[in-house]
């Protein structure tokens, strides 16, 4: 026996690829932008959304049925608010050094619109289990992509990953850099993430031609 | 039949309810987690003033490494055996100077009748006096700040620097070893003994900043305006720091 059933795993799966919140539904842009120069970055800024989103699922979610839907929006926005200000404070006493580092951007969590879009489209009509499934997934969808444009724009911009030189030394002129191998500056500005999830909306669009709209 | 929760005072009762509720959460999260997050915050300020007098535990020639949170405490007592804060014409010990937050100084400032207590740290390594001053300005997005010591000929001996939101790979680069490891050596004075600072000068034939006595470093390609806040900084606190490093190390 399956550990999900079907629906369920399309539940994760979906988000993951035909359904992403980032390349297809277009929502969260503004985080994926501003905090993937570096892959650690995307890595800790990807699981504080997947805590957010999933447990704010299940919160809306069990809540569904007493929520005054004159409030359901301010009641979502308290949600995301206080669980935002949770990762933030135990950011601040665990992983000080990051906590400085993505500094404005975990508050910013408040504003991701995948979190509400969620809520408002998801958590309010369905039961807590499988709310928070469909918080996993598309934390996960909103995950890869942050993770692959970090690393590229880390990789590419930096010559590191997490931190590690992979490609040599660019002082010393070591590994890639001794045949004159530069680091791109311009992959560690913002408009450059745009480029790099336009080039993978583009790829994801011509393996699967059903994600195009037709006008 | 209109639903149950569609009424007023549901609606009323429901926004209490959830506002207490998270209240209390939130109340509760904060309370536990405060003297960890005030704890790590002292941490940092006592292994950036160790950082720039070369206290550190750097191994390799790029590495930015403090003392160990565990340890810092310790060595803090250890290296640093004076704690003055300036204000004004007035100096005092205080054994809490380096907790003193420059940007709540600098905004009382601007209140008539206030003078910004200024914290000066005097440390010793190697029987060799460091003087330490803390400094902070504005860079391209947000605040820089940083740490200068200086020996007793007011030569820059370390600087550690640290800035809020730097573009990554270009003004953040003032954190890193080969841009803050440039202002080893450095004069602060000319050769009249005059205050001179020192510029993040860009294109000045000297990258290798070999040229010690000049009052440049080299800037960072990409990062004018952070650079022009670096310079700028040093200036602003070096000029209010001056006098009293003169009357500490005559």
């Amino acid at each position: 026996m399956a550990l999900l059933s079907k629906k369920d795993r399309a539940l994760i799966l979906d988000p993951l690829a035909d359904n992403n919140p980032i390349t297809i539904q277009v929502l969260g842009i503004c985080s994926a932008l501003a905090i993937t120069a570096q892959l650690k970055a995307s890595i800790v800024m990807a699981l504080s959304v997947l805590f957010v989103v999933s447990v704010g699922n299940v919160v809306i979610s069990l809540i569904r049925n007493i929520i005054p839907s004159k409030i359901r929006i301010i009641v979502q926005l308290i949600v995301v608010a206080a669980l935002v200000i949770i990762v933030d404070q135990v950011l601040k006493a665990y992983a000080y050094e990051l906590s400085k580092q993505l500094s404005v951007f975990i508050g910013l969590i408040i504003t991701n619109c995948i979190i509400m879009g969620r809520f408002e489209a998801f958590a309010l009509a369905n039961g807590p289990w499988r709310s928070f499934l469909d918080g996993i997934g598309n934390a996960l969808g909103y995950s890869v992509i942050l993770i692959i444009v970090g690393f590229f724009r880390e990789l590419l911009g930096s010559g590191t990953l997490l931190g590690i030189q992979v490609l040599g030394d660019p002082i010393t002129k070591t590994g890639l850099y001794a045949i004159g191998y530069e680091n791109n500056g311009f992959m560690l500005l913002s408009p450059m993430a745009l480029i790099v999830i336009g080039i993978i909306i583009w790829v994801q669009r011509s393996r699967n031609s059903k994600l195009i709209e037709e006008h | 039949m209109a639903k149950k929760t569609d009424s007023n005072l549901y609606t009323f009762l429901f926004a209490i309810l959830m506002v207490v509720v998270v209240g209390s959460i939130l109340a509760f999260v904060a309370t536990a987690l405060k003297p960890t997050i005030t704890e790590n915050q002292r941490f940092e300020k006592q292994q950036n003033i160790l950082y720039a007098m070369g206290v550190n535990s750097n191994e390799g020639d790029n590495d930015v490494n403090f003392i160990p949170t565990d340890k810092v405490g310790q060595l803090f007592k250890e290296y640093i055996k004076k704690q003055l804060v300036i204000q004004g014409n007035k100096v005092t010990e205080d054994e809490e100077a380096y907790l003193i937050d420059l940007a709540k100084e600098e905004a009382q400032a601007k209140k008539a009748g206030y003078e910004k207590r200024l914290p000066l740290f005097v440390g010793e390594k190697d029987g060799k006096t460091y003087y330490i001053v803390p400094m902070r300005g504005k860079g391209l997005w947000d605040a820089i700040w940083g740490f200068m010591s200086f020996d007793e000929n007011l030569v820059v001996q370390g600087v550690f620097f640290d800035h809020k939101g730097e573009t990554p790979g270009l003004g953040a680069n003032i954190k890193e070893r080969f841009f803050m490891d440039d202002f080893k050596g450095e004069f602060i004075l000319d050769e009249n003994q005059n205050f001179a600072s020192i510029k993040v000068a860009k294109g000045n034939n000297d990258p290798l900043n070999n040229r010690k006595e000049d009052n440049k470093v080299d800037a960072l390609a990409g990062a004018t305006i952070t650079g022009n806040g670096v310079t700028a900084m040093i200036k602003n606190y070096l000029r209010i720091y001056l006098p009293h490093l003169k009357t500490l190390t005559k």
